[in-house]
């Protein structure tokens, strides 16, 4: 679930509160958005994805509440870690040509499903 | 929200309305548009984020011309004699036909020896290339925006619909001379990855105006995800698990080295189940972080190295999403029996594609491509038809349960309990996956008292409530048309389990149709094309992800 938006990093742009398929985020005037129904999230990390700031964390428990602490998170280099994935954000190039999907046929299977 | 949302209504005109954010609705956008029509989308969400597509990645069945028989022949098989040759033939080749627009519009696919391989996507990525095509022609895109009922002609067709836009806080009105429903199966809310947009609203309003659904019993799909992060169902990691119980005992899973698909749920019905990716080489590793990084990142964020690790997992519902089950289509166009009215993707049955068998991954990413753009085209030739009579026409609104308050100060339902008690009903294997005679009729009783407390007055409060409500009706209407149709067929056939029916049939070759608000029913649509004997196969080249 969404368990973040950091004050520190949040550039109040809201793209988050347009984005997200299920309506988790408020905006705030010249603030950073809240997180005011934080019980819709569905754990689909696509608010993370599109955060040009790398200031959400969705923690990956879906079901449960954890709690976090910023510092630590921004600390630990997690943060806007699916953009990096993605390749997504400025001066990036994006990965989708990474996609190696059409080689799963061609691996060695321990068992056929 | 005919009470208190109607002050500053949003009222628009439009000849095309495709109602969905996902893949299907976009490419029914843009297939409508592409014949000259004015086309407004609404989604419920942001098109997108939206969906099961956007939120993952995933295989597309698109093989080269020269796998085209094999992977027909796959499908067709996989279908146990309900899937239709010759619409697996036209999806394929639509699919094929289609993917280069893709590139287009600005999508890297990977290449090999030079070539792109255009064989899945990277779903944030793909529905950031939709939507930017979308208003690169100027179609409206009104996110945001949940759609609610479906709005009729007098001569019984369809003429828009009706929703609420959640961050402006106000109800609208769209009339069109057409409707595509592209907006999703029913998940029933179990937070399966992008799924909780996807709560059977298309299959709802359908039936409300006129339409029937089909094969609504393979609505029993589920797929593996781990515990802690109930989610991220991608079964293609898991292909190189090794399975074992609390006390770490082995608890194999395989028959003459073939996964049995129902060793999982039988063992989660037993005890905790735990799964370790030790089987996966380096040469694996490679692959499937590439390809399924979004299995990846739950791990990466936890701490957790999956391939040394013990995680205990689970099954989670994914319904009609991954099931086939949804709005009936009556032609080429895929259209219903509501003139106007058209249905594409998840939202519809995908019968025609896999039968009763799930048609998750690979064959629905092509079936929304597909279907899209046939829902597209039939919508915008019918809007055309209609001329300037599209925006006289005398429109009623369809929307019956949950949407408007029957009498004033009278009590409302608690759409969150009705939802629990739907998903206690459809989340348990073993009422779901392992379905019986008196299992099914003791959920349907159940399912049927939910069913008359949704008819009081739906809480109204703020526009969340407006929504919640209405889906909380639409999730019980789902449940009950799922578990009607399960309790009709009376075989186990694919997906369909039925403990007390274990065979398959070969005189039960028939699609149920289904339907029905207060009185359910269903109908036996019978097979008539010859079963076809596919010619001897090799291994598969095409897997489901």
């Amino acid at each position: 679930m969404i368990e973040l938006v950091s004050h520190q990093l949040c550039i109040n742009c809201n793209v988050c509160v347009q984005v997200c398929p299920t309506n988790v985020f408020d905006s705030v005037p010249n603030q950073p958005p809240i997180i005011a129904r934080k019980e819709d999230c569905q754990t689909c990390f696509m608010c993370e994805a599109y955060c040009p700031a790398d200031a959400l964390y969705v923690a990956p428990q879906s079901h449960t509440e954890v709690g976090v602490n910023e510092d630590d998170l921004i600390e630990s280099s997690i943060m806007g870690e699916y953009r990096r994935l993605l390749g997504w954000g400025h001066g990036r190039k994006n990965n989708s040509e990474l996609d190696t999907a059409y080689k799963l046929p061609q691996l060695p299977r321990p068992y056929q499903s | 929200m005919l009470t208190v949302y109607d002050e500053n209504e949003l009222q628009l005109t439009t000849q095309v309305l495709v109602i969905g954010g996902g893949p299907a609705a976009a490419w029914a956008a843009w297939a409508a548009a592409s014949q000259g029509v004015k086309v407004i989308v609404v989604d419920k969400g942001f098109l997108g984020t939206s969906g099961a597509a956007a939120a993952s990645g995933n295989g597309i069945m698109a093989p080269s011309p020269e796998n085209w028989d094999k992977v027909l022949w796959e499908r067709y098989r996989s279908g146990n004699n309900l899937a239709n040759l010759r619409w697996i033939e036209r999806v394929i080749e639509k699919t094929w036909l289609s993917l280069p627009l893709v590139e287009d519009w600005g999508y890297r696919f990977p290449k090999e020896n030079g070539e792109s391989v255009r064989q899945s996507y990277y779903g944030p990525e793909y529905m950031r290339v939709l939507r930017k095509n979308l208003l690169r022609i100027g179609v409206q895109i009104l996110d945001q925006s949940p759609a609610l009922e479906l709005l009729l002609a007098n001569d019984g067709s369809v003429a828009g619909a009706r929703g609420v836009q959640r961050q402006n806080h106000r109800a609208y009105t769209i009339r069109a001379g057409a409707v595509v429903l592209a907006n999703g199966g029913c998940a029933f809310l179990s937070k399966v990855l992008g799924c909780n947009t996807n709560t059977g609203d298309g299959l709802l309003m359908a039936v409300e105006a006129g339409a029937e659904l089909s094969s609504m019993e393979a609505s029993n799909h589920y797929a593996i995800s781990t515990a802690f992060n109930a989610t991220v169902t991608r079964g293609v990691p898991f292909r190189w698990a090794s399975y074992t119980d609390e006390a770490g005992n082995d608890l194999g899973g395989y028959i003459n080295g073939n996964r049995d698909p129902s060793f999982l749920p039988n063992a989660l019905l037993k005890g905790q189940v735990y799964a370790r990716l030790d089987r996966a080489t380096p040469e694996v590793k490679a692959v499937i972080e590439k390809s399924h990084f979004i299995a990846f990142l739950p791990y990466k964020k936890a701490g957790i190295d999956p391939y040394i690790e013990r995680v205990p997992v689970t099954l989670v519902l994914e319904g009609t999403v991954r099931g086939t089950g949804g709005i009936r289509i009556v032609n080429d166009s895929c259209g219903t029996k509501v003139p106007g009215l058209y249905a594409a993707g998840d939202a519809a049955s995908r019968e025609l594609l896999a039968g009763l068998a799930s048609g998750g991954g690979g064959p629905n990413a092509a079936w929304a491509i597909s279907t899209g753009q046939w829902a597209g085209v039939g919508a915008a030739d019918f809007a055309k038809s209609l001329g300037a009579h599209a925006q006289e026409r005398a429109v009623y609104p369809t929307g019956k349960a949950g949407i408007r308050p029957h009498s004033s100060g009278g009590e409302t339902f608690d759409s969150e309990a009705i939802v629990r008690g739907v998903q206690a009903q459809v989340f348990p294997l073993e009422k779901n996956y392992f379905r019986s005679e008196q299992g099914l009729l003791d959920s349907l009783a159940i399912l049927e008292t939910l069913w008359q407390q949704v008819q009081k007055n739906p809480k109204q409060d703020t526009v969340r409530d407006v929504e919640f409500s209405r889906r909380a009706v639409a999730l019980t209407a789902v449940a009950r048309w799922a578990y009607f149709s399960a309790l009709h067929r009376q075989e186990t056939r694919s997906e369909h389990i039925r403990v007390d029916y274990p065979q398959t049939d070969p005189n039960q070759r028939y699609y149920q149709a289904t339907g029905g608000l207060e009185r359910l029913w269903v109908r036996r649509d019978w097979i008539t094309d010859a079963i076809t004997t596919p010619p001897v196969l090799s291994t598969p080249t095409v897997g489901k992800l």
